[in-house]
């Protein structure tokens, strides 16, 4: 009768605990926190964004803990997440304050502060690099000193702060459709459940704590036919945001820290009318998202954009995009399908049975 | 475990989804939208329940927990560690001596009381989701009681069949008001919400909504004159153990002799009319 069987099912759970237990520890290795946050910088970049948990220590922790499982960890740490209560919500930040390490525009070769490539895998070769089999404390202290040795030339040291956005160049050229600003409070989809139709920010929320591979999916999908938002990318900017809070009753903002945040603006071309006269302008698409995640980001510009314009594909339906790319609600219940099913699956087959006596007899 | 608040998740979050619990027990059967947590078991695996529980669970409560009928499978054991981990409280797994009970896809068999509160695991909150995907069509169907869709779907298995096919999750009128899905639990278990002595709470975790029905509320399963409402029906068949013939059996296969034979599916009232009858 297995394992669900009468009995037995506490006895069966700490058994399998224990194996669990044991796989991590079982070569005699182990890899501590402090490496893994030095070393595994993808791996807490995509963690964080998934679970909605700016925590580079507790990413880390995760990760060791799941054995570099990348579901469980976002699993363990959105649960932590549930525990802590929620104090205060940051002021508005400016991605135009960001402290920026890296920062491209696919739709103008000169923008106003210039291309800076930054940290990126884009023009990597990717052939696997059999010397760090090997690779010695000496080795990787030589290539960090080797690193920091180079003089930067005096010319490229541009500032880095307040660099100004390729959008605006766009939209002093009038070729943005010009909205007021909404100052509105955001909805927080993590306190008041997501109702339809959504709004703005409820949409971000859910797209930017999605699945990475969830959400680049949907945007594929979008690009190759399943929508009509095919965009330039306009700018892809990855670096440090620095977030302030203001206390009740406070009219000064207390700087908390800063975390890494990859943003995108990408433009697509749409129809506006003006004056009854259909004339071309730009529509922006926005993704962001904890750490450096660009694929994700650009995905999910794809999709504000697809969602803000609802058409007759699954892209554009708001209900099928965001209620399907959070990795703990598609993980969690596909994975319930293990559970045992007797009761449901008798009463289905008492059904069936009846169903077939009766066509027979009916015969 | 230290480190965490009692019963898991923090405050603010079991007002609110206690607040959720309130509106759900002043418009029965209405599915009440919560912002669910994450918590520490998958998504699906009764995290709608769970919430309920952790947000209800008082230190003097005592907890059971049911999976598919039985208190010791792996999942009830499981959602019944953590809370028993988070709160220190005690559990039972006599329907009788619980106050809190926490149950997927089952009502025991022993008759509720009006102190004790069922929580149900549910899967999918809403009956009309098979004849409409949209959620915010089905949210406005629900407040014009548009339901047409729900029995044209059992008009449409009469036709097909000669009867019915929904076999658990059977959708319920409550009240005369919603219709709701009462969780898969067997037909047989339907009769048992019907003015029932305790308060019968739904939570939907992934789906984010909770629901109830208060106590000594009419719920009524779907039906037409001429096709009235049937429980699974295990005529001329009896729990091997109990001789029991008014209770749901479970089908099992003996391993040698090859034949079919059945046992209480809820196997905490087994024991009890076993210990009873044996004088224990």
């Amino acid at each position: 009768m297995g394992y669900v069987a009468v009995t037995g099912g506490k006895e069966a759970i700490e058994a399998s605990l224990q194996h669990l237990s044991y796989e991590r520890v079982k070569h005699g290795k182990w890899i501590d926190v402090e490496t893994i946050k030095a070393t595994m910088r993808g791996f807490l970049d995509q963690v964080m964004s998934e679970s909605s948990l700016y925590s580079e220590n507790l990413a880390a922790l995760a990760m060791k803990q799941s054995e570099g499982n990348v579901e469980e960890a976002v699993f363990l740490l959105r649960a932590h997440r549930s525990t802590l209560p929620r104090l205060y919500y940051s002021t508005v930040t400016d991605p135009r304050d960001m402290f920026v390490h890296r920062r491209i525009s696919a739709s103008f070769k000169d923008i106003p502060g210039g291309q800076i490539l930054g940290t990126s895998h884009d023009y990597l070769h990717r052939l696997l690099d059999f010397s760090l089999v090997d690779e010695t404390e000496e080795e990787v202290l030589q290539k960090k000193a080797d690193f920091e040795e180079v003089e930067v030339p005096e010319e490229s040291s541009i500032p880095l702060e307040k660099l100004p956005k390729v959008m605006d160049y766009l939209r002093a050229e009038g070729l943005i459709n010009e909205f007021p600003v909404n100052d509105e409070e955001p909805d927080d989809v993590t306190k008041l459940s997501l109702t339809f139709p959504s709004s703005r920010s409820e949409r971000l929320q859910i797209l930017t704590r999605g699945q990475t591979g969830g959400v680049v999916s949907l945007g594929y999908a979008g690009l190759r036919g399943y929508g009509s938002s095919h965009p330039n990318v306009g700018e892809v900017r990855v670096g440090l945001q620095p977030i302030h809070v203001q206390l009740d009753g406070d009219d000064e903002e207390y700087y908390i820290g800063s975390i890494k945040l990859t943003e995108v603006e990408s433009f697509i071309p749409a129809n506006v009318s003006e004056n009854g006269k259909e004339v071309l302008e730009f529509d922006i698409g926005y993704g962001a998202c904890f750490g450096q995640n660009e694929t994700k980001a650009i995905a999910m510009s794809i999709l504000d954009h697809a969602l803000e314009n609802p058409e007759n594909t699954p892209i554009h339906d708001e209900e099928f995009v965001l209620l399907h790319v959070d990795t703990i609600e598609s993980t969690g219940f596909i994975s319930h399908l293990k559970l045992p099913h007797y009761v449901t699956f008798q009463s289905k087959l008492e059904q069936m049975r009846k169903i077939k006596k009766e066509s027979e007899a009916r015969k | 475990m230290s480190k965490f608040p009692f019963a898991f998740l923090d405050e603010q979050s079991k007002k609110e989804i206690r607040r959720a619990v309130l509106k759900g027990v002043a418009i029965p059967g209405y599915q009440v939208p919560f912002a669910s947590r994450e918590i520490p078991i998958g998504r699906g695996w009764g995290t709608g329940g769970l919430q309920i529980t952790l947000a209800l669970v008082g230190q003097n409560d005592v907890l059971k927990v049911i999976d598919q009928g039985s208190d010791e499978s792996v999942n009830a054991e499981n959602i019944k560690k953590l809370v028993q981990k988070t709160t220190g409280i005690e559990t039972t797994i006599h329907t009788s001596e619980a106050t809190l009970i926490q149950s997927r896809h089952r009502i025991p068999e022993v008759p509720l009381r009006s102190d004790q509160i069922m929580i149900l695991q549910v899967p999918e909150p809403e009956p009309l989701r098979h004849v409409e995907r949209s959620e915010f069509k089905t949210k406005q169907m629900h407040a014009e009681k548009e339901y047409s869709g729900a029995y044209l779907l059992l008009f449409e298995q009469i036709m097909r069949y000669g009867q019915t096919s929904e076999g658990a999750d059977y959708p319920v009128y409550v009240h005369n008001r919603y219709v709701m899905n009462p969780s898969p639990i067997p037909r047989f278990d339907n009769p048992k919400i019907h003015q029932s002595d305790a308060l019968v709470l739904f939570g939907a975790g992934r789906e984010k909504k909770i629901y109830a029905v208060p106590p000594y509320t009419n719920v009524e399963s779907l039906a037409f004159d001429d096709y009235p409402f049937e429980v699974e029906a295990f005529e001329g068949k009896a729990c091997k153990a109990t001789g029991l013939t008014n209770v749901f059996l479970d089908e099992f296969t003996d391993e040698e002799t090859g034949e079919t034979y059945y046992l209480c599916n809820d196997t905490s009232y087994m024991q009890e009319y076993l210990e009873q009858k044996r004088g224990i």
